[in-house]
């Protein structure tokens, strides 16, 4: 695999009317479905096709950029203190970005804990996604506002939670679909392959998300499988595709393919998005000790930003302002995110009791109250 | 007797069918979901003729996979149904054990409120039927230890069809725990009044010299001890704790403050079992009352026996007597 990296932002070909098919797959690389290069070029695919308008590409680049801008504030936020702990998605844009644009307000998301962009898609303020990371919840935010679930940190465990919900979501007669995010490492997961079995059985209308971004922590994608992970969906009785998940098109044709195919009552469907985790697994790993610079940096000429962004200058489709602002934005977005970050109240040593049942439980009780009753002996003893 | 009043004999099973076919008439969003539990009606039989009449939307026979099945469970609840689910046999659980732990017990704290998982789960537990390896097995402090789980075992059929009622109505998951070696023993049943809340103990034979706590399978034997040492002139008070978490600890404490005697009877392994949390409690709770430390029966720290030896596992008439006769030797 040979990649020219200056060529991501010298376009070879920059007419949108004339557009190349897709390269043909080899052996080590089953077909991929891809809509733009990683040069920056348009390219056709048999089975997928879109046709946006120069606002939504501009608003795909936006989407991207500011997601990258908020993902590396907190990155920094971590590395100053002001969280314990970041899990970053640089490299990951296009694939939750062009999956999270697909959705329709009805749909049901359910995250891992990566899924920043895909948040950013439904409109869940990026300060929510932080207090867990700070250690003021475990989440927090209420899933039904924006048809997005929390964060959930063992792996695969939410592939189950979006079977079921399209279980009710097809019981009700709804026509929402539903989608659940999971990687590389969580495919080994059994919950993963029961969510397959339930969901097939049941024709739930769900898509599975999985962004193969090649590293479970240290282990590598072969140390999961020997068969590419979209072919997986064969064996469960559903279609299985790979798209290029640093292309925002190609994830966003898919995906909404693969929505519409559920909505329409034909069940499940399996997307791998082929990516690249860029960073560490999370702020606590040290990726230079299992993996090699090289590899990184042919994943670097793959970017997602910088191959929307060929595209849209070769087909002028966006001028300085427009970056300017963007720039201007992501600056604003990054200053909002710190300061709210920083102001971030700890929560009342009450929180520990609050939330444990909806409907009480006396122990819980009992404890609350030695517990008040111990920290207010500190007051008086103070007196 | 007030009109409309209905009072049958029930088996503990037919009770527990007849609860979950009210709930499936009275509230749309309940759903039955296990294996076996469509046709067939549940391997015991409990959901027997529930999707002829509800179909087969409401009462899924699943794929044999627990952790599927209450993965599954909690997206529905999050869609706004209210499941019960079936666990064919206690030892088969622990697919699911992460599901229980890691998930349902905790998305309520993790939405801080937001959410509800109002999911039952309910469990065939215990052994006594001559049974095979994992369906014999009593993993109810498993559960119990873990904060945002409710645990019940009714130990009737008037319990049966009552808490099981109140489990659905609870918008926090409930491990109702099923007697399987009582399931056939028959009771009366008042269908039109409830007898108590879910969570309270409550005396099943009142006595003045000692307390015996038990729930589940095990409330039967002590009711029989408790006939058996009264022919000897012993007053036993047998308590039916209804509730594994929360623990009535004052319906306990307030029978041991009569009796200053408590012996507590599970089928579980002793070690880190209920009657321990009981034992330290009421000891903390009732220590200048106490006139015996307080005793446990149950099972051994020991892989459930092969069918033939679970006789001598199971803590019988005769092991419950002889805690009774050591604590009323101090």
């Amino acid at each position: 695999m040979t990649v020219d990296s200056t060529a991501a932002r010298k376009p070879r070909r920059s007419s949108s009317t004339k557009r190349t098919r897709a390269k043909q797959p080899t052996a080590d690389q089953p077909e991929l479905v891809q809509l733009l290069t990683p040069e920056g070029e348009r390219v056709e695919h048999p089975d997928y096709s879109i046709d946006l308008t120069p606002d939504e590409l501009r608003g795909l680049y936006r989407d991207m950029v500011l997601t990258r801008r908020f993902d590396a504030e907190a990155t920094t936020l971590q590395r100053q203190g002001e969280l314990g702990l970041w899990a970053s998605l640089l490299g990951q844009e296009a694939a939750q970005i062009g999956s999270g644009r697909a959705l329709r307000d009805d749909d049901y998301v359910f995250p891992t804990y990566r899924e920043h962009g895909v948040a950013w898609c439904r409109n869940v303020d990026p300060t929510n996604l932080l207090g867990m990371f700070r250690g003021v919840n475990n989440g927090g935010w209420d899933p039904s506002t924006n048809n997005f679930h929390l964060y959930t940190i063992v792996i695969g465990s939410q592939t189950l939670h979006a079977t079921g919900y399209a279980m009710g979501v097809a019981k009700d007669g709804a026509d929402s679909a539903v989608i659940a995010y999971f990687g590389d490492g969580a495919s080994s997961q059994g919950d993963v392959a029961e969510a397959f079995t339930f969901s097939a059985v049941y024709n739930a209308p769900v898509v599975f998300f999985c962004q193969n971004n090649q590293w479970a922590i240290s282990e590598p994608t072969e140390r999961q499988t020997r068969v590419p992970l979209y072919q997986r969906a064969q064996g469960y009785g559903f279609p299985g595709v790979r798209v290029d998940g640093n292309d925002v098109l190609a994830c966003l044709a898919v995906t909404r393919a693969a929505l519409e195919r559920a909505r329409s009552g034909q069940g499940p469907m399996l997307i791998e998005a082929f990516t690249y985790r860029m960073g560490a697994h999370t702020t606590s790993d040290d990726p230079t000790k299992y993996r090699a610079d090289e590899e990184r940096e042919l994943w670097e000429a793959k970017d997602p930003i910088l191959r929307l962004r060929a595209y849209l200058a070769a087909e002028n489709l966006a001028d300085e302002d427009f970056f300017t602002t963007l720039e201007q934005e992501s600056d604003a977005l990054a200053k909002r995110v710190r300061d709210a970050v920083r102001s971030m109240p700890d929560p009342d040593n009450m929180a520990i009791f609050e939330h444990i049942y909806a409907d009480g439980h006396a122990l819980v009780d009992e404890e609350r109250a030695q517990f008040a009753a111990y920290q207010a002996s500190f007051a008086q003893e103070g007196h | 007797m007030a009109a409309g009043t209905t009072v049958e004999k029930l088996s503990i099973v037919k009770a527990i069918n007849a609860s979950l076919r009210k709930s499936l008439e009275t509230d749309n969003k309940v759903l039955i979901m296990g294996e076996d539990v469509g046709k067939l009606g549940g391997v015991f039989r409990v959901t027997d003729g529930l999707q002829k009449d509800f179909g087969e939307e409401r009462v899924i026979d699943t794929p044999l996979a627990e952790s599927g099945i209450v993965g599954t469970a909690i997206g529905l609840a999050l869609r706004g149904y209210r499941p019960v689910v079936e666990i064919q046999f206690d030892g088969f659980v622990f697919p699911a054990y992460d599901q229980i732990v890691t998930q349902l017990a905790k998305m309520h704290a993790r939405a801080l409120g937001k959410i509800k998982m109002p999911v039952v789960i309910r469990i065939p537990y215990g052994g006594g039927i001559g049974a095979v390896e994992h369906h014999s097995e009593s993993p109810e402090a498993l559960f119990a230890h873990v904060a945002g789980l409710k645990c019940v075992s009714p130990s009737n059929a008037s319990d049966a069809y009552w808490m099981m009622q109140q489990a659905i109505a609870s918008d926090d998951p409930v491990i109702y725990f099923e007697p399987k070696r009582r399931y056939h023993d028959r009771s009366e049943v008042n269908t039109t009044a409830i007898p108590g809340p879910l969570h309270a103990a409550r005396v099943e034979v009142p006595g003045s010299d000692l307390t015996l706590a038990a729930y589940g399978p095990m409330v039967k034997v002590c009711r029989d001890a408790a006939a058996a040492a009264a022919e000897e002139g012993k007053s036993i008070e047998v308590l039916d704790l209804r509730s594994m978490s929360p623990i009535d600890f004052d319906g306990i404490e307030a029978s041991v403050r009569k009796t200053r005697r408590l012996v507590v009877v599970h089928e579980a392994p002793v070690f880190y079992g209920a009657g321990a949390e009981v034992a330290a409690r009421i000891t903390e709770r009732c220590f200048y009352h106490l006139e015996a430390p307080v005793l446990r029966v149950g099972g051994y720290h020991a892989p459930y026996p092969p069918s033939r030896l679970e006789d001598e596992y199971l803590p019988g008439l005769d092991r419950v007597l002889d805690a009774v006769d050591r604590a009323l030797a101090y």
